[in-house]
């Protein structure tokens, strides 16, 4: 029994070297690129105060999704799973503090226990009050689901995981949408203060309200600045914690290897309960901002924005904190500049386009390791 | 240099020239080096080893043969050809059977159906013929699976041909193992650690298949394997690696004898088998 | 629907009748006789007909307009879902991306019936000449490719790209102007001329379908080609964005693409109702059979062990990465025609119908039915579509306005219960009647040609 079937022709394997040919499809990347330059190099001459205002409005887009992006990275780094639920995270930070300031007005309690004091440091205090609630509610959210949907499926093959949370996102989004929950029309959300507008030309004024910004100028408002800020402070916060605490080492330890991790004391379960529950309450504050900036909530509003947040991971390079708010800025951007160059509708197309390209170039994103495969 | 290799030209070889042969072969993962400056010579219808203490890099040199890794420098030539490069598929339509530290069956599927899949390169028909259900695919649907029947009995597994994989005990496992990696006709049968969780009966068994196996089918053998009884009992020539590279090669006897060997991997005490 | 108990009790009894039906036909496809197959896939279309069109007296059929809107929604989702068992259940890949060919399908073969109902034959010629021309592109340069090792998949992306890209344009530049040409042919509404016919409609009817599955299968051979080497999570997330990009596309259909008739998000109107019972039928069966028949052959043990052990499939001498690009390229090909019978059944088409929230559903049957298995596929498809949009669509209607979403709540409730509780699926790897693989019967030993020495005092350990 020599051959396995003799009357069959003999296999034939190619010889030609084809590594050589790499140059077409990275020539084709790069005349992609080359061609997105001059697109945006032209629209910035053509009219530099849209261009900026664009990047301004994407900026603010890109802080926002840094927060969720941030949760989304971590989570996968910590246990391999796209938790697809973590956008709806976002829709209940806003829920929470839509109920907060509309029903109970939290955001007034410094003024109603401490009559004098200055309407400022009432606003402020009263506002991040807000937040934090939101940060917390959604901080045990995800605590409580990682305990109830995911743990029972930490050795079940990742497909099934990945269902579950598909799941748990539907479920959070319709489930909110029956009308005795919160309901599935559009809420128009109250802000727990005021946002006010500037605009640049010759000199920086304050938009008044009612009339429009003068043509060729330049607006920003204090929610974006808020925004910036806020997102840069919990990038810092989270890199501290996560280069410089015991926790944080315990979280690294963790996503590099759980099963040592555990041999060295480490409780595992506990680690990764806060790592959902810190991802979480981030995406809870972005949440809140986001209606802040754009106020009108709904329960499906965190499915967007939460998929373009995966893809900013993705693009960073999913496990990294800093490709994360690397890649949600990048994204940020780019939904920004095809919104306003392009078309709105396309601005959704653009985002997956970007993560399709990604995929196909550097499938480990600017800041990841590639894993190599052990036989 | 020719532009295409074929099965036939890999096994028409003739007698002088080496089923494997492996000339400084380099592999690095990132900045770790796994395997250093790697020769090997496999003669044909020879039995060899590779032994050497754990994270030697020994089942990476296995990739590489067959071809799940790219080697980072180096030659690997499969009956005189090179087969760097190639998909580890094509290198098995070449003539490499392996098997896996880690059994590695179809766990889902029946034996029956994990001896089939080693003819699907030569199933006789095309998905043409299948979809339509054309005599050809019938005709040779049921001549593979009669060749893969007499194959199974051959190893004593036909009763067993519907189990599910995974069903099946542990040694019985590997024997199906074995039995699929052989199932696609190669000339080079690389096994890792076919002795694996073995206890000393199993190992006479298992010595007596390897040998069986060898006399059958006309094959080159090279194993890694970690049981002293086992390889010392069956190989015909032994290379030893520590940290990537050959520190020794020999007979069984020469290896055992070899002060570097005894240090870096059989410790200080180590009886003499015979 | 009056929502009472008579009423209640004859919808369950609809229910089974359909799953007993759908046993009955796998079985009698299953027997060795080759007129029993025919004469009884016969009679299981012919009891499904005469229950939609037998009048009873009073103007009542057994299976009202209701009814059979929920066979042919059955039909077309079992198209799907099939696919879609192909590319995960058996080949073990997560694609989310069937839904964005079911779309494809849809508008591609509403186009070319639209644009022929009215006297326009520009898009049957460029839609059939731009299939077979990229489908001939696309496998020549396959062909070509073979002879270069180690070729880096973005290249040969890129090439395929611009190969399908020039073929296209040849199409169109060729087809626009033939289709123009053959305008008189049909004549005008008072006389209508010969390709107006009803008999030339039903065979562009059956072309458009065709047509439209092949288009979505060179898309998924385009798309699949670089994707799917990356690994499943990342797969499962590229072709969600493939069908969150194709659902952004059908709302700009009318300003990016130029396809003013289908009228973006407004949704296109006007689409020849021509799937009848015995296309959904046809059409079903077609797909079943293929399907089947790729199983159970050489080539779907490879699909299974792909999905099984890579690294070890590998080692058997499967090319991997082209049977994954196989199931992919055949999955969307049953989801594109399922899409072109879905169109022609509803006779509109809107993108709220192919948003990647509703394109979960497939996964959802696919995976309560049991992955792995088409009979479960089937069952499961017949049995949400009836049970969950025909009967209990009608019990929650009596929650009144919300009912809708509580449907949406029970979808995930009731998928996370089976992932916790039965994995598996409700008929794990269970197949019926001619679904089910054949059996190899027991050889009786040979004599072995060289005398195994020891081996033969191998103990077989159980």
């Amino acid at each position: 029994m020599q051959q396995a079937n003799p009357s069959q022709p003999t296999r034939v394997i190619a010889r030609h070297p084809g590594a050589h040919l790499a140059w077409i499809g990275k020539g084709f990347l790069l005349l992609l690129a080359v061609l997105a330059i001059i697109v945006l190099v032209r629209s910035f001459f053509d009219n530099p105060q849209l261009f900026i205002q664009i990047v301004i409005s994407g900026l603010q887009l890109g802080f926002v999704y840094a927060l969720i992006a941030l949760g989304y990275t971590m989570v996968y780094g910590i246990v391999r799973l796209i938790n697809f639920a973590h956008g709806d995270v976002f829709m209940v930070g806003a829920f929470v503090s839509y109920f907060a300031v509309s029903y109970f007005n939290l955001h007034l309690w410094p003024t109603v226990v401490f009559p004098g004091i200055p309407v400022g440091v009432a606003v402020v205090i009263g506002s991040i009050t807000v937040i934090l609630l939101s940060m917390i509610v959604c901080a045990m959210m995800a605590a409580v689901i990682e305990r109830v949907a995911y743990r029972p499926l930490r050795t079940a093959p990742r497909i099934t995981a990945l269902i579950t949370a598909i799941g748990v996102s539907f479920f959070l989004e319709y489930f909110g949408a029956l009308n005795f929950v919160f309901t599935a029309r559009f809420i128009p959300y109250q802000r727990p203060f005021s946002v006010v507008t500037w605009y640049i030309k010759d000199g920086i004024h304050l938009v008044v309200a009612g009339q429009a910004a003068p043509i060729g100028s330049i607006t920003f408002s204090n929610i974006a600045i808020i925004i910036m800020v806020a997102s840069i402070l919990m990038q810092v916060a989270l890199q501290f914690l996560v280069r410089r605490t015991k926790t944080g080492k315990a979280m690294r330890a963790t996503a590099f290897d759980k099963q040592t991790a555990q041999l060295m004391g480490i409780n595992a379960d506990q680690v990764i309960s806060i790592t959902f529950a810190i991802g979480a309450a981030l995406a809870g504050m972005g949440g809140v901002l986001y209606a802040i900036a754009y106020p009108s909530i709904n329960t499906l509003m965190g499915i967007l924005p939460g998929l373009k947040a995966f893809v900013a991971a993705v693009l960073g390079g999913i496990g990294s904190i800093p490709g994360a708010f690397v890649g949600a800025l990048i994204m940020g951007q780019a939904e920004s500049l095809t919104a306003g160059y392009i078309s709105t509708p396309m601005r959704d197309a653009i985002a997956f386009s970007i993560l399709i390209i990604v995929l196909l170039v550097r499938p480990t994103g600017i800041f990841g390791e590639p894993e190599g495969e052990k036989a | 240099m020719t532009t295409t290799i074929t099965a036939t030209d890999v096994a028409h070889q003739a007698e002088t020239v080496p089923a494997l042969e492996i000339r400084k072969l380099v592999k690095f993962f990132g900045g770790l080096r796994a395997v250093n400056d790697f020769d090997l010579v496999v003669k044909q219808g020879e039995l060899a080893g590779l032994i050497g203490p754990n994270g030697a890099g020994k089942t990476t040199v296995f990739n590489m043969i067959s071809g799940l890794y790219v080697p980072s420098g180096g030659r690997i030539l499969l009956g005189g050809e090179d087969i760097e490069g190639l998909e580890p598929h094509e290198i098995t339509q070449l003539g490499v059977g392996r098997t896996f530290q880690n059994i590695r069956l179809f766990q889902n599927l029946s034996v029956l159906d994990n001896v089939r899949i080693a003819y699907h390169a030569h199933a006789g028909y095309n998905l043409l013929d299948a979809t339509v259900r054309a005599r050809r695919f019938t005709i040779q649907e049921r001549e593979l699976t009669e060749r893969a029947q007499d194959f199974l009995a051959i190893f004593k597994l036909e009763r067993v041909q519907d189990e599910l994989a995974r069903n099946l005990p542990y040694g019985e496992q590997r024997r199906v193992e074995i039995a699929r990696a052989l199932a696609s006709n190669p000339r080079l049968l690389l096994l890792d650690e076919p002795a694996a969780g073995m206890n000393p009966a199993e190992i006479v068994t298992l010595m007596d298949l390897v040998h069986f196996v060898r006399e059958r089918f006309n094959l080159t053998i090279l194993l890694i394997e970690h049981q002293m009884r086992f390889v010392m009992g069956i190989c015909e020539r032994i290379s030893v690696m520590d940290f990537g590279e050959v520190i020794a090669r020999g007979t069984p006897t020469e290896i055992q004898d070899n002060p570097r060997v005894v240090e870096a991997y059989l410790g200080k005490g180590a009886v003499r088998v015979e | 629907m009056e929502m009472n108990p008579f009423s209640l009790v004859i919808s369950i009894v609809k229910i089974v009748a359909v799953l007993a039906w759908l046993y009955g036909l796998l079985r009698v496809m299953g027997h060795a006789s080759k007129w029993v197959k025919i004469a009884g896939i016969i009679a299981a279309f012919g009891i499904i007909q005469l229950a939609i069109s037998l009048p009873l007296g009073g103007g009542f059929t057994i299976l009202n307009d209701f009814d059979t809107g929920l066979l042919f929604q059955a039909c077309t989702m079992a198209m799907v879902a099939l696919g879609l068992n192909l590319i995960y259940g058996f080949n073990g890949q997560f694609s989310l991306g069937q839904w964005g060919f079911y779309g494809l399908g849809a508008y591609a073969a509403a186009d070319i019936t639209f644009r022929w109902t009215r006297g326009d034959a520009s898009g049957l010629l460029v839609a059939g000449l731009g299939v077979i021309l990229v489908g001939l592109v696309i496998l020549g340069l396959n062909r070509y490719l073979q002879r270069y090792r180690s070729l880096p998949v973005l290249s040969a992306f890129t090439l395929f790209l611009i190969g399908t890209v020039i073929a296209a344009t040849v199409a169109l530049v060729i087809g626009a102007p033939l289709g123009r040409m053959l305008s008189p042919l049909f004549g005008t509404s008072n006389s209508p001329g010969l390709l107006s016919s009803d008999l030339v409609l039903q065979v562009v009817f059956v072309l458009a379908v065709l047509i439209a599955g092949v288009f979505a299968a060179e898309v998924s051979f385009l798309f699949g080609l670089p994707v799917l080497s990356l690994g499943s999570d990342y797969f499962g997330i590229a072709t969600l964005g493939f069908t969150i990009v194709v659902n952004t596309l059908m709302v700009n259909t009318d300003t990016i693409l130029p396809f003013p008739e289908m009228k973006g998000g407004r949704g296109m109107v006007g689409i020849p109702q021509l799937t009848t019972w015995f296309w959904a039928f046809v059409f079903l069966i077609l797909v079943l059979v293929v399907m089947r028949n790729l199983i159970h052959s050489s080539t779907g043990r490879a699909i299974m062990a792909v999905r099984e052990d890579e690294t070890a499939a590998k080692a058997m001498g499967i090319d991997v990465a082209s049977h994954k690009l196989l199931s992919f390229v055949i999955g969307s090909l049953f989801a594109g025609i399922g899409g072109g019978v879905y169109a022609h059944y509803i006779g509109f088409l809107s993108p709220g119908t192919f948003d990647f929230i509703t394109g979960f559903n497939p996964l959802i049957i696919i995976v309560f039915g049991g992955l792995g298995s088409m009979t479960g596929t089937l069952v499961a498809t017949f049995g949400w579509i009836f049970f969950l949009e025909g009967l209990l669509r009608v019990v929650l209607g009596y929650l009144g306005p919300e009912a809708p979403t509580w449907r949406f709540v029970l979808y995930p409730i009731t998928l996370l219960l089976v992932m916790l509780l039965r994995p598996q699926g409700l008929l794990g790897k269970v197949e019926w009647g001619f679904l089910h693989p054949p059996a190899a019967k027991q050889r009786k030993p040979e004599p072995p040609a060289i005398q195994p020495g020891p081996v033969e005092a191998t103990p077989v350990a159980r």
